[in-house]
């Protein structure tokens, strides 16, 4: 009977991932009368069918609503036009730092600060000539009555680069629009704001706090007792990482650095399983933003190398037991290794949640492209049965890699210390 | 991800990939088979592994999807 259950929960799961996300794109196809500024439209694909064939020839293109859904956003979408506005927090030289709800976008057919809601993502508009909430123009409005606000062009440079390059138009002039920085482009703006991911973190640290606290009060009362209820579903997980993980792989000075490996190990966890949930407090794609696995792969990588002693510094500067020119030889090999290991940790985790995250939507972008974006219904409902029981296998699957990729990330980080803190005795062990 | 020769690169590193994980996983049957009792150090070790072998993959991937 529990079995059963359980099996009834996970399929249910599948079809709200179908649906749900089905739903998300249904919302964008046009049948609402809402402006298009907040949902994942297919610009790129409509812009084309302008210019080029009638509207027959359409080909529905999946890659928007991929990168719609596993990217980040300034705002939270829930249902329908329904959507959670979240702190928009910027800082400009100049300005300083100036704090906003994204609901004054309007979901994008509105500026305000000198910045617009593109697709759900904050964009500051180059040289606006007010800071105050204004409605933007619309650009053009497609077959199915979408308006746009934002022009998409894509650029390519000398060098054969495509950049995309998107602008606005106001009181019949045309202003460029800039992202914020990232990691490899720096702009004049920098984003400090309370995204869907910045959301999700913090709904899994007050989730971890409520289940770690819980469980702390349980053992201060019931000391020398079993544990009871979400405890007693804890234990296990807490027993194995410390008893398999934590103490082999560390050695004799595991209790040290057991706060970080568990705070990796469940962070990563929970992190993972709200993104699998696909709706509203879900679907966050935390450890699919590369920006979260550097940081916290560079969380190890401080910890390996100042906890390193001096065994661990002797083996990438001078390997000890190999002669001289073998000895030159390691070295840019064993530091090029520093830099590797924590590359491989955060690469790994990014790849492994993204590509997840992408099957899935892949899959229900069938039941679009056997459909031909509404006009066949028999195709969509094939499609809808193809993408089902595909999806409820990739859920089953994600599952699986959730738990793993946190295990591994923990695991491997708990080696690299280990390896960093080792005693060695080298006369006995080479 | 701009030309195929990315794409291409990225589907000779997931063989690459493939190959390792596969014989890792087979391997840790075998030595399963063998000594039933040993079946957590041998799936530790076997999870250790595959994860290095998928790093080298997934660092290809990616230097396809910038390259």
């Amino acid at each position: 009977m529990k079995g059963f259950v359980r099996q009834l929960l996970i399929l249910l799961l599948s079809f709200a991932s179908t649906f749900v996300l089905a739903q998300h794109e249904d919302d964008s196809s046009g049948h609402d009368q809402e402006p298009a500024g907040h949902v994942e439209t297919t610009d790129h694909q409509t812009g084309e069918a302008d210019h080029g064939a009638p509207h027959t020839a359409e080909k529905y293109n999946p890659s928007p609503l991929v990168m719609g859904h596993i990217g980040d956003a300034h705002e939270f979408h829930i249902w329908g036009s329904i959507s959670l506005p979240l702190p928009c927090i910027t800082y400009e030289e100049g300005q300083g730092l100036s704090f906003f709800s994204s609901s004054v976008f309007h979901h994008g057919t509105m500026a305000s600060h000198g910045y617009v809601l593109d697709h759900g993502v904050l964009r500051k508009i180059v040289d606006f000539p007010t800071r105050d909430a204004v409605e933007l123009e619309v650009l053009h409005s497609d077959d199915e009555g979408h308006a746009h606000y934002v022009h998409t062009e894509e650029v390519k440079d000398q060098a054969g680069k495509i950049s995309e390059h998107k602008s606005i138009s106001y009181q019949g002039q045309t202003y460029n629009l800039e992202a914020a920085s990232k990691i490899f482009s720096a702009s004049s703006w920098i984003d400090f704001s309370i995204t869907k991911n910045v959301f999700t973190m913090f709904l899994a640290s007050i989730l971890l706090f409520i289940i770690f606290f819980g469980m702390k009060r349980f053992y201060a009362n019931n000391e020398g007792k079993a544990p009871r209820g979400l405890t007693n579903f804890m234990e296990p997980f807490f027993e194995f990482m410390r008893d398999e993980v934590v103490k082999p792989s560390i050695g004799p000075k595991w209790e040290k650095y057991m706060g970080l490996i568990m705070s990796l190990f469940f962070f990563i966890l929970i992190c993972n399983l709200l993104g699998l949930i696909p709706f509203f407090p879900g679907s966050g794609n935390v450890m699919g933003n590369i920006s979260v696995t550097i940081v916290l792969a560079l969380i190890t990588f401080i910890v390996v190398n100042f906890s390193g002693n001096k065994h661990y510094w002797q083996h990438i500067f001078w390997m000890p037991n190999v002669p001289v020119p073998i000895k030159i030889l390691f070295i840019p090999i064993e530091l090029a290794g520093l830099f590797i290991k924590p590359f491989t940790l955060l690469i790994r985790l990014f790849a492994n949640i993204t590509a997840g995250h992408t099957i899935i939507l892949s899959l229900v972008s069938l039941i679009f492209i056997f459909g031909e974006v509404g006009q066949n219904v028999g195709g969509a409902s094939v499609g809808a049965v193809v993408a089902f029981i595909f999806v409820a296998f990739m859920n089953l699957l994600e599952l699986l890699v959730a738990v793993l990729q946190a295990f591994i990330f923990a695991l491997l980080s708990a080696l690299y210390i280990g390896a960093a803190v080792e005693e060695h005795h080298h006369e006995e062990a080479h | 991800m701009t030309g195929t020769l990315a794409a291409v690169g990225a589907g000779l590193a997931v063989i690459g990939a493939g190959i390792g994980i596969g014989q890792i996983g087979g391997k840790a049957m075998e030595a399963i088979a063998r000594q039933p009792e040993a079946v957590g150090d041998i799936r530790t070790n076997m999870l250790i592994a595959a994860a290095l072998v998928e790093g080298a993959a997934l660092a290809t991937i990616v230097l396809a999807f910038f390259a």
